[in-house]
């Protein structure tokens, strides 16, 4: 590709670098992912959520040009997603959920292949700096299958980067990670944002979530909510209070009885009781009052919200 | 612009990705090696179209000295063992009938005397021809070795008896196929068979491989071309086909002692058209298979034709019209005529040409619906 056709096409959409409407996708009569609007700005980190199932790695394959879409229209990095999937590919990074390099190849020979297909100029030089700045070059020989979970994922991270795209969409991509390796991968998730690279971002994790600067919530192929982490809470209108004390487990069971409670979650040795109606919420917790328990009015947490947006979506695979 | 179009660096991307992991999986590089050279003591040693030793019986009505000369020469031949000598002639054919010999050399009375008149006497020999292959060279063998060993004994005044057609007239009762199978004939077979069978399997597991590991989906985010991956996972098995070939060649020269009369060079020629085409089966069955087993599946229903209907364990011109044209559907039908004719012949590039217009036609065929089938989307 010529560098002006790149510069005129980037320059449309110096905002907006994946803007899609109406996106549908079905495979035989399931619909997956049913009319999805989405808009995601230059430099931002936008975390996806959602149960199993919802169509988040449908949604990723069709913004990375692997899957077709049926219907809507749209662009990813100011290319049509329908029609200029071979421009798309060349500038995005795209993480899948399951480790997909080859375990038979060492780390160097991953990199290497990977900078082979993008046509990565100075190659030699980039896959040694890759292997630098993610502190893999003592490991360069090591076969990729002998690699644990964590520093597979950091192999993962270093190939997508390899061809420097301007998107990164990673799926589920701490899945099996344990929380320094996590911690430390988000650190350089936010360092690639602060630099001008774009992340898309699925998870299950709350505290991944809330590192986000925007959020979706995405379930039965719809989007249900999305904003920034205090505009999806506040999306919630949730009520919350905590609850310490003795025999948590039979007040649990009392208050899931009161039809003006809607969720009653444990947290170890606290309760969390929310409700979308907070006067309800007084006249159930009144009766229910006594000195065993500390009552607490808190903010109502992003995981609040979710488990409440998840209790009321239909399970996909049913 | 240049991301639509095939491109050189992504190719070899491919390529070099193959060719370390082919040296990596030592199991299946071992058999890439191995295959050919246990096939070749297979079918080179163990199976002998040119039997030997056969169990035989004499039933003998003479006594005379040229009887025992020719008892002795049959002996001396190799081809003949003589388990039994009887004067029964009931006995021997039961033992014919029951499989115990082979052959029942039937030697009338007064052989020897009306060999000495110049009456040529007859000599029967009875053949179990059930296996006609296992016949035919031991009466061949006979033929010569009875004239040759008696026209020695035949001196002084008994020479003139030496004239053609002979001091004796051998008869036979048997048939046997014309088209004798024989080491020549078997060992450049062997090349197509063995070629066919790596080719077709091992890249039938290669792209099988890539979509039950997940790499495929992580190959198609990438900007690489569909006839991008094929070939550069062709490319290395050409090489190992290569390999494969010049084994075969030495250990037929070397081993077998056959023949190469044609020209080589010509031949590792051809043999690129065929390889290409056998790798294109592979590719297609694992555009097809859903996991590794299926590609082997179906690599192995491909595989049994080729070997059975091609003309490499049976004469190609004996088998019914509907099996004749199968096999010529198959690539090794053709491939097997042009190595023959090659090796054993010394055919030339006219000779062979109809052979190879077929080769091209399957492989353009079988590799347009490879492409086809290979899909690019996940959906």
């Amino acid at each position: 590709m010529s560098p002006s056709l790149n510069d005129s096409a980037m320059s449309q959409s110096e905002e907006l670098v994946i803007d899609v409407r109406g996106v549908v996708k079905s495979f035989g009569d399931k619909t997956v992912v049913d009319g999805i609007d989405l808009q995601v700005k230059r430099g931002e980190i936008y975390g996806f959520l959602g149960p199993n199932g919802s169509g988040k790695t449908t949604f990723i394959r069709i913004l990375c040009g692997l899957l077709t879409p049926d219907a809507g229209r749209g662009t990813c990095l100011g290319f049509d997603v329908l029609t200029q999937q071979n421009e798309i590919k060349r500038h995005v990074g795209y993480m899948t959920q399951k480790f997909s390099y080859y375990e038979d190849l060492t780390i160097a020979e991953n990199l290497d292949f990977i900078a082979r297909l993008y046509h990565v100029a100075d190659r030699k030089n980039i896959v040694e700096q890759s292997l630098e700045r993610l502190g893999l070059q003592n490991r360069r020989k090591q076969l990729a299958g002998e690699l644990s979970g964590g520093w597979k994922q950091r192999l993962a991270l270093a190939a997508c980067l390899i061809h420097s795209p301007q998107l990164l969409l990673l799926d589920e991509p701490t899945a099996g990670v344990d929380p320094k390796a996590r911690r430390d991968f988000w650190d350089e998730i936010h360092g690639l944002a602060a630099d001008g690279l774009t992340v898309l971002i699925t998870t299950h994790y709350m505290d991944e979530a809330e590192r986000c600067h925007r959020l979706a919530y995405l379930a039965y192929g719809h989007l249900l909510t999305r904003g920034t982490l205090s505009e999806v809470i506040a999306s919630g209108d949730l009520t919350t209070w905590s609850v310490q004390g003795k025999d948590l487990r039979q007040l649990a069971d009392k208050l899931r009885r009161d039809h003006g409670i809607n969720q009653v979650v444990a947290f170890g040795n606290i309760l969390h009781v929310s409700s979308r109606d907070s006067a309800k919420l007084d006249v159930a917790i009144a009766v229910l009052k006594s000195d065993q328990h500390t009552w607490t009015k808190i903010d109502s947490g992003l995981e609040d919200v979710f488990i409440g947006l998840m209790g009321e979506t239909k399970d996909n695979f049913s | 612009m240049s991301a639509h179009r095939f491109t050189l660096h992504r190719l070899w991307a491919i390529v070099i990705k193959e060719f370390i992991q082919m040296k990596r999986d030592r199991l299946t590089f071992g058999m890439m090696v191995g295959i050919p050279l246990m096939q070749l003591m297979l079918f080179g040693f163990a199976i002998n179209s040119d039997p030997k030793h056969l169990p035989t019986a004499i039933l003998s009505a003479d006594e005379g000295p040229f009887t025992r000369t020719l008892i002795t020469a049959m002996q001396h031949s190799e081809y003949f063992e003589f388990v039994r000598t009887t004067n029964n002639e009931e006995e021997a054919q039961q033992m014919l009938q029951r499989g115990e010999v082979q052959f029942v050399v039937n030697i009338p009375v007064n052989f020897s005397r009306k060999l000495l008149r110049g009456e040529q006497p007859s000599l029967l020999l009875e053949a179990d021809a059930t296996d006609p292959s296992a016949v035919g060279p031991a009466v061949n063998a006979l033929r010569v070795i009875s004239s040759s060993a008696l026209n020695r004994d035949l001196t002084g005044p008994h020479a003139s008896l030496r004239s053609s057609p002979g001091p004796i007239e051998l008869r036979l009762h048997a048939h046997y196929n014309p088209e004798n199978i024989t080491q020549y004939n078997i060992v450049p077979g062997l090349l197509g068979v063995v070629l066919t069978m790596t080719m077709v399997v091992i890249t039938a597991l290669a792209i099988t491989r890539e979509r039950e590991r997940g790499t495929m989906e992580n190959l198609l985010s990438t900007p690489v071309r569909p006839f991008e991956v094929m070939l550069g996972k062709i490319i290395p098995y050409i090489v190992v086909g290569y390999i494969q070939l010049t084994l075969i060649l030495l250990a037929a020269h070397l081993i077998f002692e056959v023949p190469l009369i044609g020209s080589i060079p010509l031949l590792y020629a051809v043999s690129f058209l065929f390889i290409s085409a056998s790798l294109a089966v592979g590719i297609t069955f694992s555009t097809l298979a859903k996991n590794q087993l299926q590609a082997m599946q179906m690599a192995f229903f491909f595989f049994l034709p080729s070997i059975l209907l091609s003309g490499f364990m049976f004469p190609f011109r004996g088998m019914p019209e509907w099996a004749q044209w199968i096999g010529s559907v198959l690539p090794l039908t053709h491939f097997l005529q042009i190595v023959r004719g090659i090796l054993l012949k010394g055919n030339g590039l006219f000779e062979i040409a109809p052979e190879l217009g077929s080769l091209t036609l399957f492989f353009v065929i079988v590799m347009a619906i490879g492409v086809k089938r290979y899909r690019q989307t996940l959906d």
